[in-house]
């Protein structure tokens, strides 16, 4: 062990090229070491280790070595065609080499002395055909089901990856999830060097899949569960960018969409890459409030990406349409993009991770979430604010600015409604009924706006066929406006 | 019982316990199956890619290939007994 010293003078680090992944292990998993991935059936852990593998191979110049003991290579090859995987021709291509190793206990004798030099042997040549420098070993505790000798096994294993540490290879073990350990047959002694545990949860039927890093020898590295996906293209692990709070503040102002509202919020609108939050009960007109923001900043020439939770694209373009706001042509220009989901569809990370990979695809300058309240329906009120704290940094660290919409429940106190998310907005327009004269009349007034002098007034608007329209002057004693401050 | 035999016997090197393992093969086929047996032996060193034919892992390892249908058995083949339960040349006793 002479060489500790030095490999914490120095950790090396080999990318799984699997988004936010590296981002959470600072660079990647320890190279020229094995990491351990250990996990439940259906956890995810082949898929980790195949992205390992196929990005190595395509992004990093690394080839790579597959060993598995679970599945004929067909069916492999087959299930991860399905995530956009193409082995085949990473194979034919000389980039990657799978082999695999059936051991079937029935038709095995043993008698005797052996060891395992036969895995090493084919291992070895695998890695010298190709220059291989990635190997991944899946399910390696398939052989505890397949040899009756587990002290042989247990000692060829630790032999095993002493040899691929000196072999220099950077290898994924996976290991079936123990009930105490982090595997079952406690591999996690031998692998010092790293090691991830998956996870994959359902609750009240929304099925969440974590993924922590519980050991990174030598390096720092995020301790928290993170949220992951898998989807059609592969494995996304939800970044947390940096929680520090150290993006930038542009001076840059935007417009509200309606000049009066801009007049209110010091003049010039929002912020640049900030946060705004629009909230008020039901039918006070928040979306057509964020459709006149997003017009505006269409007619400026700037992308925007608009979540629909509660209306489909076609009736959101309708109804702002017969409000005199026309989105169509914006659309059919590709400066505006639509993405409707039904909130329930899917946990909350998962729909945070969507958002984050729309975010990534159309690359807007503005995004609204409509209405926000719909997602937090979907997790706990400490996971709602945890993954929104993570969302809200990664647009504010792109330059996006986010628009919120929040439906409050006219039972609660006005201002109460999103005390649990009103701390990271920097903007906060409230928009409520007031009565007066047996009328109904909406009115909006801004809360609160970091960084501005805003207005305190109460102002009554209308929604007519050329949308929003701010009438001139403070409300006259509006009896329901709550206090202003 | 007079079907021919065709064995094979997985290596790396010479190695003492793949020295031994052929000894006690040559000795358990002289006596229990004499003129009607050929082993071969492969020697992964010299040619890793026959591993992948037979599913090795193991070493050493015997390969029965007939008759049919194959059986493995790994190790030295110091324990004749199992090695001929193994081979199907005695029966397995109940356990």
């Amino acid at each position: 062990m002479v060489s500790q010293k030095i490999a914490r003078a120095e950790l090396r680090k080999a990318p799984t090229g699997i988004p936010g992944l590296d981002d959470i292990t600072n660079g990647g998993l320890p190279q020229g070491r094995p990491t351990l991935v250990s996990g439940g059936p259906g956890s995810g852990k082949t898929l980790l280790g195949i992205s390992f593998l196929v990005n190595g191979a395509e992004q990093y110049s690394e080839p790579g070595v597959l060993l598995t003991f679970e599945e004929s290579a067909d069916e492999l090859a087959q299930d991860v065609r399905s995530l956009g995987y193409d082995l085949d021709s990473l194979v034919s291509q000389k980039k990657l080499i799978v082999d695999y190793i059936l051991v079937d206990r029935s038709e095995i004798e043993e008698t005797g002395e052996y060891d395992l030099e036969g895995l090493f042997v084919r291992l070895d040549h695998a890695i010298s055909q190709i220059g291989a420098k990635r190997v991944m070993l899946d399910t390696i505790e398939t052989l505890f089901g397949g040899l009756k000798d587990t002290g042989i096994l247990r000692a060829e294993l630790r032999r095993l990856f002493r040899w691929m540490r000196d072999r220099g290879v950077t290898a994924v073990i996976t290991a079936e999830r123990g009930e105490q350990l982090f595997t079952r047959q406690g591999l996690e002694e031998y692998i010092t060097d790293a090691v991830i545990a998956l996870d994959h949860r359902v609750h009240e039927q929304i099925s969440t899949r974590r993924i922590r890093i519980v050991k990174y020898r030598g390096s720092t590295h995020g301790t928290n569960e993170y949220p992951f996906l898998i989807s059609r293209d592969g494995i996304n692990v939800l970044p947390v960018t940096s929680l520090l709070l150290e993006h930038e503040a542009p001076q840059e102002r935007i417009s509200s969409g309606l000049p009066a509202l801009d007049g209110m919020l010091g003049g010039k609108g929002y912020y640049r890459a900030s946060t705004v939050l629009l909230s008020g009960t039901a039918g006070t007109g928040k979306t057509t409030l964020a459709a006149h923001f997003v017009h505006a900043a269409c007619s400026r020439g700037e992308r925007c990406l608009y979540f629909l939770f509660e209306e489909s694209p076609q009736q959101f373009l309708r109804n702002m349409y017969s409000a005199g706001i026309d989105l169509t042509r914006f659309v059919e220009k590709g400066l505006l993009t639509l993405q409707a989901d039904r909130p329930n569809r899917h946990g909350l990370e998962t729909h945070l991770l969507e958002m984050h990979h729309a975010v990534e695809v159309h690359d807007p300058d503005v995004v609204v979430i409509d209405p926000i309240t719909n997602l937090m329906a979907a997790g706990t009120q400490s996971d709602v604010r945890a993954m929104l704290t993570r969302v809200i940094d990664y647009l504010k660290t792109r330059g996006v600015t986010a628009l919120f919409t929040s439906l409050t429940t006219p039972s609660r106190h006005l201002e109460a409604t999103e005390a649990m998310i009103s701390s990271l907005m920097d903007s906060w327009v409230l928009v409520a009924f007031t009565e007066e004269n047996r009328q109904r009349h909406r009115s909006l007034y801004v809360l609160k706006s970091r960084g501005m002098p805003h207005s305190n007034e109460v102002r009554t608007f209308e929604i007519g066929e050329r949308g929003v329209q701010i009438h001139a002057g403070a409300a006259r004693a509006p009896k329901k406006a709550r206090k202003r401050r | 019982m007079s079907e021919n035999y065709a064995l094979k016997l997985y290596v790396a090197g010479q190695t003492p316990k793949a020295l031994r393992a052929f000894s006690n093969l040559r000795k358990i086929c002289e006596e229990h199956l004499e003129g009607r047996y050929s082993i071969e032996v492969i020697d992964l060193i010299e040619n890793p890619q026959l591993g992948r034919g037979d599913q090795i892992l193991a070493l050493p390892t015997l390969v029965r290939k007939l008759p049919t249908p194959i059986k493995k058995i790994i190790g030295d083949l110091s324990n004749t007994e199992r090695v001929l339960v193994g081979l199907d040349l005695r029966p397995r006793r109940a356990s």
